[in-house]
């Protein structure tokens, strides 16, 4: 069947995403650009009609963009959120034709050979493209042609009214690189036609195979394909039953054959899933939904089914359910590994434990200690969660450390050396050794507000009464306070 | 006075060897200020050789901050897990899944108000369970009578100058379902992560 390709260009693309999330304060109309910081200066990325109209134009530095236009608004660039919208463009191309491609950072090619007639033809197929991408607030440009090469050549430089014809376009529209486009200008190529009536064996002695490449694809010589985006995988099952039931035991087992036909789908994918959620729709057309959160990405229907029995125990029945959906709602890849003996399944094991602990007290609550490499007592070490880190780096401790620290608390003494008696919570202690000093000084490259007091002479006190307490002088603020408390 | 008695330090630690640790499967307490340090001793004693977990729950509102850097001379931190619970009964019910769970060696509960006969057996028939040691950290008079053993943890001045990383503390069994009450004085000997036990004559 004979290809028939429409290629989109969305030539403002940032800036169409960003004034369409709605980020600017009031008027949207006015001049806006989207800036990127390269060479050491913010120069504009993508910019609105209303700011070409006043002059301003791409790679543009932003400071001059500004001392001409003083209303204008901007924002910075933001390329995976473009490529994110890009693919939801591409995913709303998918209403003309199911081959939706994506074109470069900037562009979708769809091939709707076969499928126009749905449409009322082809124009009345790119207009309605133009105008849904008009209403959507999406400047776009479309363009139909036989080839790849052509479609895009029409819709970068091609003029509406000229129809298919690419042979008075420029060189350029060729997709060929600055350096060639260059060139061929210098030597009077300047139209497509122009290189047409060239011999090949000239062009491609002269040019590179690149140029015959294009040109070829262009006219239809060669072939080019659309890799068309996959759909994403929906990680999502479901089951309607005949008669509704209501026993906790019958909904694990519906759960169970639900987490069979999912682990099955997520191990096609390498997937593991973390968050699920356990939808059950009663005869009143209510919904229970049952949330768990894995401490670690799984895909073993043994192991997640008992860990939902505590949520499916909570669930209100009323009449009956009827229908069972099952959804990883959040996923992350989960290669195949090797089984080894021992020392995985203890990790499992605690993986399981802080998936149920967690389901019960958050999973956020739950932590490990990571080393962290500083001086700081209190940024010596990182607290992660245990769900998402893993055990790993090595503790050293050069000096004795308090095994608890508390948030400084102040006792009145004076001098460069421990009091030998002071107050602290009430108690009244005397001093009986002091090591010391140990000096640690601020880290000025991070701006904390607790070492704004200075350099710290720290003490390990062992008092007379039995307590052996972490104190620390300021010297350039003088005064004393308790940190911590040894075993 | 009298004669000082002459204690004999092997039968000092004999004595002290048969009460700690404290008995597997059970749940106990442990009171005073050093009761921390007991917990991470404890913890160094039981998961410092075979790499178990230990499992620390807490209550969120508490301001003191267990130290890994200083908690390392006792226990790779690594093999510490910390729970924060925003109320008891969380704690409670998080330190019952994890002592049945069967792969945490240890589960140190820090408690703020006193436990009830029938949460402290829900504890052991958990510990029983899942073949762990329990250990709640509370204050002296909270305790539950569903306890196997009860230990008072105090730290002790060393007047002797040249100790001056000394852990000296003396650790009392106030409770004991199965034994005798009697105390020691005990360090921590933080290169070899062992316990030292001092013979009491040797301080007077």
């Amino acid at each position: 069947m004979r290809k028939r390709v429409v290629s989109m260009w969305f030539p403002n693309l940032p800036s169409d995403r960003v004034v369409r999330a709605g980020a600017l304060n009031g008027d949207d109309t006015g001049p806006f650009v989207v800036t990127h910081h390269a060479k050491n200066t913010d120069r504009i990325y993508c910019l609105n009609n209303a700011a070409a109209a006043q002059g301003l134009h791409r790679d543009m530095g932003f400071s001059d963009a500004r001392a001409y236009c003083p209303d204008l608004q901007s924002c910075p660039a933001d390329p995976i959120a473009d490529a994110r919208f890009l693919h939801m463009l591409a995913r709303w191309g998918k209403r003309y034709c199911p081959w939706v491609g994506v074109d470069g950072s900037d562009g979708l090619l769809l091939n709707i050979a076969g499928s126009a007639h749905l449409f009322g033809g082809e124009d009345a197929m790119l207009n309605d493209m133009r105008h849904r991408l008009t209403h959507a607030g999406v400047q776009g440009r479309v363009a139909v042609a036989d080839t790849r090469g052509a479609a895009w050549a029409l819709t970068h430089f091609g003029q509406r009214a000229q129809g298919e014809d690419i042979a008075h376009l420029p060189v350029a529209a060729l997709r060929l690189d600055t350096k060639t486009d260059a060139t061929l200008q210098r030597l009077g190529l300047r139209n497509i036609s122009d290189l047409i009536a060239l011999p090949r064996a000239t062009i491609a002695r002269r040019f590179g195979p690149d140029v015959v490449l294009r040109l070829d694809q262009a006219t239809g010589a060669r072939d080019e394909d659309i890799s068309p985006l996959k759909d994403a995988p929906n990680y999502g099952v479901r089951m309607t039953l005949p008669d509704p039931i209501g026993l906790s035991g019958d909904v694990m087992a519906g759960a169970e054959r639900l987490l069979e036909r999912l682990c099955a789908k997520l191990k096609d994918q390498d997937m593991g899933a973390r968050k699920l959620q356990l939808h059950l729709r009663r005869v009143d057309q209510g919904a229970q939904i049952v949330e768990l959160r894995l401490a670690a990405p799984m895909r073993d229907a043994a192991r997640i089914l008992p860990l939902f029995e505590r949520g499916v125990d909570e669930v209100d029945a009323g009449y009956g359910i009827d229908q069972i959906r099952l959804t990883a709602i959040q996923v992350e890849p989960l290669p195949k590994a090797q089984i080894t003996h021992g020392v995985a399944t203890r990790t499992q094991g605690i993986d399981d434990l802080i998936t149920r602990i967690g389901n019960r007290i958050g999973l956020d609550n739950i932590h490990r200690f990571l080393p962290a490499d500083s001086h700081i007592p209190e940024r010596s070490f990182q607290i992660a969660a245990a769900a998402y880190s893993r055990a790993e780096g090595a503790w050293a401790a050069l000096r004795p450390r308090p095994l608890q620290l508390f948030a400084p608390e102040p006792i009145a003494g004076a001098g460069a050396r421990p009091p030998q008696h002071f107050r602290w919570r009430r108690m009244a202690l005397t001093v009986g050794h002091a090591t010391g000093p140990e000096r640690i000084a601020p880290e000025w490259w991070l701006a904390d507000d607790n070492w704004r007091s200075g350099l710290r002479d720290y003490w390990k006190v062992d008092t007379v009464q039995g307590r052996r307490l972490w104190l620390y002088y300021t010297p350039q603020n003088p005064g004393w306070f308790v940190q911590g408390e040894f075993a | 006075m009298g004669k000082v008695p002459i204690v004999n330090r092997f039968a000092v630690m004999t004595d002290f060897w048969s009460h700690f640790p404290p008995q597997n499967t059970r749940t106990h307490e442990a009171c005073g200020l050093s009761a921390p340090a007991f917990a991470a001793a404890l913890a160094g004693h039981l998961c410092g050789a075979n790499g178990k977990t230990v499992f620390w729950l807490r209550e969120s509102w508490q301001n003191a901050q267990l130290n890994p850097v200083g908690f390392a001379s006792y226990l790779d931190p690594k093999q510490l897990l910390i729970a924060q619970a925003a109320r008891q009964i969380d704690a409670l019910a998080a330190a019952e899944e994890a002592l049945r769970s069967g792969h945490i060696a240890l589960v140190v509960i820090e408690l703020s108000q006193g436990i009830g006969l029938t949460e402290g057996r829900r504890l052991q028939l958990a510990a029983q369970e899942g073949g762990a040691t329990g250990l709640c950290l509370l204050s002296e008079e909270m305790g539950s009578n569903a306890a196997q053993t009860r230990w008072r943890c105090t730290p002790v001045f060393d007047p002797n100058e040249a100790a001056v990383d000394s852990t000296l503390q003396n650790w009392e069994i106030i409770k004991n379902k199965s034994g005798t009450l009697t105390n020691w004085n005990v360090g921590w000997h933080a290169q070899t992560r062992r316990i030292n036990v001092v013979s009491k004559s040797a301080q007077r």
